[in-house]
């Protein structure tokens, strides 16, 4: 071990009150950043997981669409103009929005739909562990999750309920298909859909594309878009893009984790910077004697560097745990905490960065110091 | 005697600013030579201090001219002082200044490594410069663990362990009692018997004067007298 290390080491342990204020100062703001982060990275999957489920290469929308629960409509006929466009497979509508579900005991509670084509291309339920997807066939059936049983007065395969005073019947249920809005998901046939939602039969929210396999994806949605009025034509990178943007930045949400996490991060520079500021003015003596011995200051930053780098590393560790623990613990969350192997990696780079920043003014007060202090104490 | 390892001539050192500046030494002149242990003798705020830290090179002056071994280091930056010192200078300082996380040995060995030494052989060379000052049998002590004394000789060790050719001692023996101090400054005098290696000690104590090859006395920032160790009684020269 460097004696470089070992001073830094020693010197951070020696305090082992300000060695514990500094580590839970760490914790607290990588915890908080992680939790931000998380969310910010939860939130983003959560309002594209349709989009993600759904197998299409391309997707029409009403122009102006800012997300796939954007309830915005498109001409249904513009689908056979779709199906004309060379190098399309498959075109299939897709039907959205929100309905009132009357619970069998009174009252009322929203739900989102989604109806599309029950064979072939659609946006069908998965996860499913009960009932299946044919089942939808039967007039009134719809997929709901079982995680909304209790808001939709519901106990499983063949509950009863009513959507716009038609008899509605659980038929299928899935798991872990949750919704950021709260508002359950109810997965129907595309006819029932327009009847649950109020839309005609003329209109569909979108239309979904699959283009040949020997066809090239963005030559087809240019002429689909050559070919099409008043929609937009979005590969599901796009769209998925889009509505991530709009959710995260359009309403304010994504500013908000940010500002957690920027808060978090300025916490713990701050708490970090304070002790290794403190630490180093306690030791200014034997820096001073470093120096008067000839140390260069170079010699002497790494000390402190190494100081603020071991912080960094236990103080990652320690918030790993607990973050794992939060990870764990919203899991079955409307809003799942996501940590993936690449926002770990930029956390512990983040807290690194954040220690070592943090020692720029223990850094500056070391580089004033007088070696001929030494005499004088 | 062999040539001077520090030498300064003519020095003014200001301290303070403004209204608060006071001229700590005003055209001191002074050599130390090989093989030669100096006392540097005067009372409180005559500027023994200010130009063991000017010979130390810790302080730059603001006229005359310091020499480490016949270069000057005039011009020379805070980093080039840094090297000149890690190279050429040994401290010994009164409250010792150790480092209480580190043991003896690895206090020894701090001399060496910011100086880029840095392999094993370090260890075995700072074990035995503790042995020199009658310390191998507490390599592995904290200073804590360590009487006044003892903590005096690992201060005399990591001075000498780099083979530094001016070793500069501020009150080395002040803060130890007789028996300690006398044990201290033999040490010194058997280090400044290598021709290539000069102490000077700065002191109040006259009880050290027997080690001493040469007394140098200062007073208001200039060397007022200067004689030979215990055999003369006369004034020798005046260098300021």
């Amino acid at each position: 071990m460097s004696l470089k290390f070992r001073l830094a080491s020693r010197n951070l342990f020696h305090d082992r009150l300000r060695f514990i204020a500094t580590i839970v100062g760490i914790v607290f703001s990588i915890v908080l950043v992680t939790v931000q982060t998380g969310l910010y990275v939860g939130f983003g999957r959560m309002v594209t997981t349709m989009i993600d489920h759904a197998p299409a290469d391309l997707w029409v929308l009403p122009l102006g669409t800012k997300s796939f629960e954007d309830p915005s409509l498109l001409d249904d006929r513009q689908r056979f103009r779709v199906l004309a466009v060379n190098g399309v497979a498959e075109a299939a509508s897709l039907v959205i929005g929100f309905a009132q579900w009357r619970l069998p005991g009174g009252g009322t509670t929203p739900v989102f739909i989604v109806g599309s084509e029950l064979r072939g291309l659609g946006l069908h339920p998965w996860d499913l562990v009960a009932g299946r997807i044919d089942d939808l066939s039967i007039p009134g059936a719809v997929a709901v999750d079982e995680s909304y049983f209790a808001r939709l007065g519901a106990s499983g395969i063949g509950a009863n309920a009513e959507i716009r005073d038609q008899k509605v019947e659980v038929a299928a249920v899935t798991k872990g298909i949750r919704s950021f809005t709260t508002t359950p998901y109810a997965f129907t046939g595309l006819d029932r859909a327009r009847t649950y939602t109020g839309i005609s039969a003329e209109k569909a929210s979108y239309l979904l594309v699959r283009v040949s396999p020997d066809a090239d994806v963005d030559s087809v949605r240019r002429r689909l878009q050559e070919n099409l009025s008043d929609v937009e034509v979005l590969t599901t990178a796009e769209f998925r893009s889009r509505s991530r943007a709009f959710w995260l930045f359009g309403t304010g949400a994504g500013a908000a984790l940010f500002a957690g996490a920027l808060l978090g991060i300025i916490v713990g520079t701050v708490i970090v910077a304070q002790t290794l500021y403190s630490s180093t003015k306690d030791h200014m003596d034997e820096f001073a004697t470093l120096r008067a011995i000839g140390s260069s200051g170079r010699y002497i930053y790494m000390v402190i560097i190494w100081q603020a780098l071991l912080s960094a590393v236990i103080g990652f560790c320690g918030a790993a745990v607990i973050s794992a623990i939060v990870v764990k613990a919203t899991a079955e969350s409307a809003l799942p905490i996501v940590v993936t192997p690449a926002l770990t990696l930029g956390l512990f780079l983040l807290t690194v960065a954040m220690c070592v920043a943090s020692a720029i003014a223990a850094i500056v007060q070391v580089m004033r110091i007088d070696p001929a202090l030494v005499f004088t104490r | 005697m062999t040539e001077a390892v520090l030498d300064v001539v003519d020095v003014v050192k200001r301290l303070g600013h403004g209204a608060g500046e006071v001229q700590a030494l005003k055209g001191v002149s002074l050599s130390l030579n090989g093989g030669e242990l100096v006392l540097l003798m005067g009372p409180s705020g005559s500027g023994k201090t200010t130009l063991l830290s000017v010979m130390g090179c810790l302080m730059t002056p603001a006229r005359g001219t310091v020499r480490v071994r016949g270069r000057s280091i005039a011009g020379a930056g805070p980093e080039d002082l840094a090297k000149l010192r890690r190279d050429n200078i040994g401290f010994i300082f009164q409250s010792y200044h150790l480092f209480p996380t580190l043991t003896a040995e690895d206090n020894v060995r701090l001399a060496l490594d910011v100086r880029g030494q840095r392999s094993r052989r370090t260890a075995i060379t700072a074990r035995e410069s503790l042995a020199l000052v009658g310390l191998s049998h507490k390599t592995k002590a904290f200073p804590i663990e360590l009487s006044g004394g003892e903590q005096q000789r690992v201060a005399i060790a990591r001075a000498i362990v780099g083979n530094a050719s001016a070793i500069l001692a501020d009150e080395p023996t002040g803060a130890l009692d007789a028996q300690n101090g006398q044990a201290i400054m033999a040490m010194l005098a058997e280090i400044a018997r290598d021709q290539s290696r000069g102490v000077l000690v700065v002191t109040h104590d006259p009880r050290i004067l027997p080690f001493a090859n040469r007394i140098v006395h200062i007073e208001d920032g200039r060397v007022v007298r200067e004689e030979s160790g215990e055999h003369s009684r006369e004034p020798r020269m005046l260098r300021s």
